[in-house]
This record gives C-alpha cells, sequence and structure tokens, in this order.
C-alpha cells in the first residue's frame, strides 16, 4: 500500500491496518514489530510513515460525550476537526485550539501538539485536553492528563505517535455567540514593522501573518498582517443576526491528480505574492469562521499543485529576543535562493506547554513551502544553520529532513523524552521514518 | 425536533450499518440499534446523539440464538418503520471446509438467522399494514466460487429467502429490498486486494440504501455495473467460470 503526507515526499509502501475499534487497535498492536499510528496524514513529512507497519486511527470517530457546563467533549482520535466544527459550531460551541486546516483528527492534533493564531494567548492544543487514552506496547490503556501519569501525558503531547496508540481525548470547547470573525488587516513595509505589529496586536485573539517571501533590501519581511476576534451577537449586521451561527462554507473545485508543477513558477509566484501585498487594503471586516481559520481548505487536494514529486514546508521556530535578525537572515537567504517560497506565514507564539516535543516556544515561528526538488536540500540546510545560530527548532508535524543533531539543539528535553519511552516498554515498537531518522 | 422515522438496524456496529445510522440520523429519524456488543453499541448510540440529536435505543441480539428472536421483536420500544439487516459473517472458507461447526456458523449468520428475525418484524409490520425491510446480500450470492462457497451459498440462500418474504409481503403494504454492495472497503474485507472500480465505501452503500427504502427496485447493486458482470458471470458456462473465478 502506497502512503504519503501532505507534501508528498516522501512516498513509500506499507502495510497500513484500519483502527476499527479498541479491540482494532490492541490486535495490531499484539501482533508486534515496529508501527506507528496515523490520522489524517495532514503532517507533511514522515512522521505518519512507517513501511513496517500503519495504523489508521480514522475509522475510530465517535463522538462519546459532551458536557455543556464544562465544554468538554469526549472523543475517539479519529473525530476530525471538521466533524467537530460540524456538530458543534451551529449549538454554539469551537475548539480552542485550531490549526489552518480542520481535515486533522484529534489524535494528530494532540501528537503534534498543534497551535492555532491564538498560540500566543491560550497555548497549544494539549493546554485544553482534560487527559486521554492512550494504548502502550503491551495492551495496556493508560488514561493520562497533567494529573495522572503526567509524565506519559508529557512525552504522547507532541510526541508524534512515539509513546503509544492515542485511542480518546477530552478537550475543552469554548462558547462563541457567532460564526464570525472580526478581522482587521493591516498592511506593513518590513520587518521591524511587522513584528512591532505583532507587539501592538498581543491582545487580539487570533494574529497572523502573510509575508512576501520574494520581498528583498528594507522591503524584506513586509507582511499583510492579519487578526480576529470572535465577534459577538451585538456585532452582526441584522441580515446575519437571523442565524448567527451559520456557516459560510467555500469548496472550490479539487486540483486534479495530474496536475503539473509548472503552474507554480517562479513568475506566476512572484507576480501573485506582489499583487496579494498590494491589494490588501487595511480594512475591519466580518470574515466567516471557516474562511479565517481554514482558507486553504476550499481548495480540496491544493498539495497536488507542487506535481509528482511533492513538497516540503520548513517551519521553524526563533525565540523572541532573536527574532528579528534570524528571520531577516532566514528571509534573506531564501529570496536570494532562486527557490522563494510560495506561501510564507508568520505567527507569534507563546510558552512551550506542558509537552516534551512540543514545538512552540515564546517567539515567532515562520513556515515556508518548497518543492522537493533537489537544489532545495542544500538551501534548507544554510536555513537549518540560520535556525541553529539563533537558538531555534523545527517543527515536527511538517519535517521530512532535518537531522539528529538540530533535533537534539533544538529540542533539550530529548533525552527525558527517550527515558519516558523507554519506561513505558514504547522503544522499539512506536517508531515512524521520521523517529529513525532522528534517532529516537 | 419530532423524529421522522424510526429506524432498526440489526448489527449496527458494522461499517455499513454506521454509515446507514448516520445518513438516517442526519434526516433527523431515531434509531434502534441492534447487535451482540453492548459496549461499541453504546459508543455508536453516544456518536448519533451527539451529532444528530435524534432519539437512540440498543438492543442486544445474537442471530445464533433464534430462541431469542421472539423477545426481541417485543421488546422492541416501538415497532420501526424500517428494519435493516447488516449482520453478516465471511468466516474462513477453508476451515469451514473441514469443520462443518464452522460451516453452519457461517450459514447461521448470513441466512437463517438473519432470515428468522426479519421475518418476525416483517409480520408485525404487514399487520400494521406498512413498513420497509431492507436486508444486505451479497454478490458471491449469485454464483458459487470455490474461494467463498460456503458464505455465497448462505447469501444465495438469504437473498431467495429476501425475495420470497417481499413477494408474501406486498399484499400487506410491506416493501422488502435486497441490497447486493459488491467490494466494501470495511472491517470484513481488511486486507483482501479489492479493485477500486468495483470498490464501493460504507457511505456510498448507505446512501444507496436509503434511496432504496423510498421506493424503486426492490433489488439493488450499489455500483449498477455489478448488475451486468453478475449477468455475464450467471450465464458462463461452467467450465469457464472455474478457470477465470479461481
Ligand atoms: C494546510 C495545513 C495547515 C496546517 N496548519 C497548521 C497550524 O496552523 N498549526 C499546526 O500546529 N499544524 C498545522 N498543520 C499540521 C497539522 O496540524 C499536523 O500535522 C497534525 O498533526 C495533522 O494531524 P493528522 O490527523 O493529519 O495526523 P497525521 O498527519 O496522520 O499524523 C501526524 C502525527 O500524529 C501521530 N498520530 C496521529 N494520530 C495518532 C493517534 N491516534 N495516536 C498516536 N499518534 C497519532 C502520527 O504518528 C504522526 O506522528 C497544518 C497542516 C496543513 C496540511
Ligand atoms: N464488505 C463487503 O465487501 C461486503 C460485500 C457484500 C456484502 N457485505 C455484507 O454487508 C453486511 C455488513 O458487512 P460489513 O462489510 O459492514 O462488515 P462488518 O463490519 O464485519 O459487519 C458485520 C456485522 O455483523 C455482525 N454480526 C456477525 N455475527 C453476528 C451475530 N451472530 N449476531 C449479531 N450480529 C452479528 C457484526 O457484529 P460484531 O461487531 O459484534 O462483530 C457486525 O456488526 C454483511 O451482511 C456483509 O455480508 C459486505
Amino acid at each position: 500500500m502506497k502512503a504519503e503526507g501532505w507534501g508528498r515526499f516522501p512516498r513509500i509502501d506499507g502495510q497500513l491496518v484500519s483502527g476499527w475499534d479498541e479491540m482494532a487497535v490492541l490486535r495490531r498492536i499484539a501482533a508486534g514489530g515496529s508501527m506507528i499510528a496515523c490520522g489524517a496524514r495532514r503532517s507533511y513529512g514522515d512522521a505518519s510513515l512507517n513501511p513496517a507497519g500503519m495504523l489508521s486511527m480514522v475509522p475510530m470517530d465517535r463522538l462519546l460525550d459532551f458536557d455543556p457546563a464544562t465544554g468538554l467533549l469526549l472523543c475517539e482520535a479519529g473525530v476530525t476537526l471538521a466533524d467537530i466544527l460540524d456538530v458543534f459550531v451551529p449549538r454554539g460551541w469551537f475548539p480552542a485550539v485550531t490549526p489552518g486546516t480542520r481535515f486533522v483528527t484529534v489524535g494528530g492534533a494532540v501528537a503534534a501538539d498543534v497551535h492555532g493564531k491564538n498560540h500566543h494567548r491560550d497555548g497549544g492544543f494539549g493546554a485544553h485536553l482534560a487527559f486521554c487514552d492512550v494504548m502502550l506496547a503491551d495492551g495496556r490503556v493508560i488514561r493520562c492528563s497533567p494529573d495522572r501519569d503526567p509524565d506519559l501525558f508529557a512525552a504522547t503531547l507532541g510526541g508524534m505517535g512515539l509513546t503509544g496508540v492515542i485511542l480518546r481525548a477530552s478537550l475543552r470547547l469554548r462558547p462563541i455567540e457567532t460564526a464570525w470573525i472580526r478581522e482587521d488587516i493591516f498592511r506593513s513595509s518590513g520587518l521591524d514593522e511587522t513584528l512591532d505589529l505583532f507587539g501592538r496586536l498581543h491582545d487580539r485573539s487570533y494574529s497572523v501573518a502573510w509575508i512576501d517571501a520574494f520581498a528583498t533590501g528594507a522591503r524584506i519581511g513586509r507582511a499583510v498582517v492579519m487578526t480576529g476576534d470572535h465577534a459577538g451577537l451585538d456585532e452582526l449586521p441584522a441580515e446575519l443576526r437571523q442565524a448567527p451561527l451559520a456557516r459560510t462554507v467555500r469548496r472550490l473545485p479539487a486540483v486534479p491528480p495530474g496536475c503539473p508543477s509548472w503552474l507554480l513558477n517562479r513568475a506566476s509566484v512572484r507576480a501573485f505574492n506582489e499583487a496579494y501585498h498590494r491589494l490588501a487594503r487595511p480594512r475591519r471586516r466580518l470574515s466567516a469562521l471557516d474562511s479565517f481559520f481554514h482558507p486553504l481548505d476550499a481548495v480540496p487536494a491544493w498539495n497536488r499543485l507542487y506535481g509528482r514529486r511533492g513538497f516540503l514546508q520548513y517551519q521553524c521556530v526563533l525565540p523572541r529576543t532573536a527574532a528579528a535578525a534570524g528571520l531577516r537572515r532566514l528571509l534573506a537567504e531564501t529570496a536570494g535562493s532562486g527557490w522563494p517560497s510560495f506561501l510564507a506565514m508568520l505567527k507569534p507564539l507563546g510558552e512551550q506547554g506542558m509537552g516534551l516535543m512540543s514545538f512552540p516556544m515564546e517567539g515567532y515561528t515562520l513556515a515556508l513551502d518548497f518543492p522537493a526538488a533537489e537544489p532545495v536540500f542544500p538551501l534548507l540546510r544554510r536555513l537549518d544553520a540560520i535556525v541553529d545560530d539563533h537558538g531555534g527548532r523545527l517543527y515536527l508535524a511538517k519535517d521530512a529532513r532535518m537531522d539528529a543533531g538540530m533535533l537534539r539543539r533544538g529540542y533539550p528535553a530529548v533525552d527525558r523524552f527517550q527515558e519516558i519511552r523507554a519506561a513505558y516498554g514504547s522503544c522499539g515498537r512506536f517508531g515512524s521514518l521520521q523517529s529513525r531518522r532522528l534517532d529516537l | 425536533m419530532t423524529p421522522r422515522k424510526s429506524v432498526l438496524i440489526l448489527g449496527a456496529t458494522s461499517d455499513i450499518a454506521r454509515a446507514t445510522a448516520r445518513r438516517h440520523g442526519a434526516r433527523g429519524d431515531a434509531l434502534i440499534l441492534a447487535g451482540r456488543d453492548s459496549h461499541r453499541l453504546a459508543d455508536e448510540a453516544a456518536d448519533l446523539r451527539l451529532r444528530f440529536g435524534v432519539p437512540v435505543e440498543i438492543r442486544l441480539l445474537d442471530v445464533l440464538e433464534p430462541d431469542s428472536f421472539a423477545a426481541f421483536v417485543d421488546g422492541l420500544p416501538v415497532l420501526p418503520d424500517v428494519v435493516i439487516c447488516a449482520v453478516g459473517l465471511l468466516g474462513d472458507q477453508t476451515a469451514a471446509e473441514r469443520t462443518p461447526v464452522l460451516a453452519d456458523r457461517i450459514i447461521r449468520s448470513n441466512f437463517t438467522g438473519p432470515a428468522a428475525v426479519l421475518a418476525l418484524v416483517a409480520d408485525a409490520m404487514a399487520a400494521r399494514g406498512a413498513g420497509v425491510v431492507v436486508g444486505i446480500s451479497s454478490v458471491a450470492g449469485d454464483r458459487g466460487r470455490a474461494a467463498n462457497y460456503v458464505y455465497g451459498s448462505a447469501k444465495a440462500g438469504f437473498t431467495a429467502y429476501l425475495s420470497g418474504l417481499g413477494g408474501r409481503m406486498a399484499q400487506h403494504g410491506v416493501r422488502v429490498v435486497t441490497v447486493r454492495p459488491g467490494f466494501v472497503r470495511t472491517r470484513m474485507t481488511e486486507g483482501l486486494r479489492l479493485p477500486p472500480l468495483l470498490t464501493a465505501t460504507p457511505d456510498e452503500v448507505a446512501r444507496a440504501i436509503l434511496r432504496a427504502e423510498a421506493g424503486g427496485r426492490a433489488d439493488i447493486y450499489v455500483r449498477p455495473i455489478w448488475r451486468f458482470i453478475m449477468a455475464v458471470i450467471r450465464s458462463l458456462p461452467d467450465s469457464l467460470f472455474r478457470r477465470i473465478s479461481s
């Protein structure tokens, strides 16, 4: 069975079985050997790939319990955020944290401790979990939380499936009055102004910036900064107030399977970036939840745009104090490389939280997209050196290529993580191509 | 919301049944889930209640225990508008060839058990004068193959039974529908190599079931190409059929 992540690189052949229910998961684990759980395969690289054995948790997609008094939803790991939005937005609830696509599973969101545009204020996905149930290599199921088996919890959160199989999680939803976001759009002419804007807008619930990766010189880091807050009922115009929680979900035609990679060439992408920056009029507007949080979801299978060879997303975080200098070097290196990124996003992040291998740290995260072409790899090694120099690290959910040294330098808790995995019997049993590459 | 219809699903933990229950739930129908695994039934029920806000009840049913059927039907919270049977067991053909109790189990799970329960529900519906009975059979019952003829013969029996039951029920206002899904990617077919063009998703089967409940043919193939394929296969001479089906 062929398998690939969202970046379609690498692509492997391997055994995939389905976790229909807890018994099926137990049977797969009892069969032995090395294996990795996978969700909706929205991670870009090789974190969910293992030629020796993969277990799809997508069929375990039952909602089990919801308590409106606390906002706690208990559900199985294969439930997607799209499911949760479908069911709960009309009732006035929204996930405490959502990544840039709603098509991730809860298991994948826990395993990567995903962050949203509100990380600087609210922390990551893990900060809003009451507990999660993990099946270990010996078939035991442990309900872990910040209070019960906290070691296992801290290693599972952001642990990329390497402690065991997440079966269920209890996560907190937040009440909303409407399915609309009050969005403010700002434009900046360079990096300092961009960072300055983020600083001034720190109290906004959600913030993110689209960066023009083609800009050079004084314009490096010029951006369109977007912030948002949930709109209250009284902010809606009368015509929307009738059905304040009704969603507007746009869906464009899917990108077809054979889409050629030359569509995304330097000229078209540069023109797009130029136009995007120019056309972004600073203003306030009401945005529909789905287009604010998950704009790319409107184009099904957009990952085919890069053609057969696939693509890489390079996402790093730099600590706040080193961010300005580091980001400038990263953007200059990229713009001058001949492989400027199609999409470049910048977000402020808050503290790491409990997850030992969680990606966030107080600072800024930059995400860049590149085709998986030979000459791109040396460029990314140069970016690695800059990230290292500035005390940053790379996001495992996007990674398909960093080396073990880079991981160790960026993630100081890696030894503790390995100790906990060993204590729970996870080493050698739960592993991926990524963990093998990273000596985990 | 007042429920539109009441739907009883036998073998409600099956993947095809789950998809069908969700389609019914989305329409606001009340559901009764029957099966033998009370834990999984409870999870399915919780999921349907949360997703759709519809009433869902659970009943235990093992089709290998025919003595329990009358009590099962009597104990239903209401006589449903629609009953759907998704119970089935592929079993291990080779083992069944050597061990008669295993063959017997496959036949009772796919044929005599489901047939007997459905007949009881159908009779109650006939007394009321309205109802729809849906049985999930299989193309494997259209012609016996060396690879799975124990299962196939049980499905053949089930298909014939449903067709006869439909004939008897027609004058009582009860429709009986036979569904042949073709190949479906589910727990039952885990690990088997299935041809993509002939393989449906559980939700595709669910949609076909809901369409068939509303009217139209009494025997449906989920992907229409199967009707043609099976017509050809049934007409092949034995010698040729054996060569291509082995
Ligand atoms: C368009 C787009 C935008 C994105 N935006 C963001 C963003 O803003 N912020 C962010 O943080 N991420 C973002 N991501 C990344 C994505 O949120 C993560 O990769 C997430 O982990 C994907 O979840 P999944 O269900 O697809 O898991 P997969 O990709 O299938 O798996 C990811 C990891 O989780 C593990 N895993 C999955 N399920 C289980 C389980 N049940 N038990 C144990 N381990 C499991 C896998 O082993 C693997 O290591 C984005 C991705 C895309 C495609
Ligand atoms: N998948 C295919 O390709 C395919 C093709 C043609 C026809 N079908 C038919 O479609 C129907 C649904 O199958 P599926 O693919 O969804 O597979 P499935 O998930 O394996 O469903 C089989 C169901 O039958 C139940 N069952 C088995 N023995 C039982 C018993 N003694 N008493 C009560 N329930 C019993 C199972 O319950 P438990 O959960 O408790 O085991 C399960 O719910 C079956 O009739 C099958 O023959 C399937």
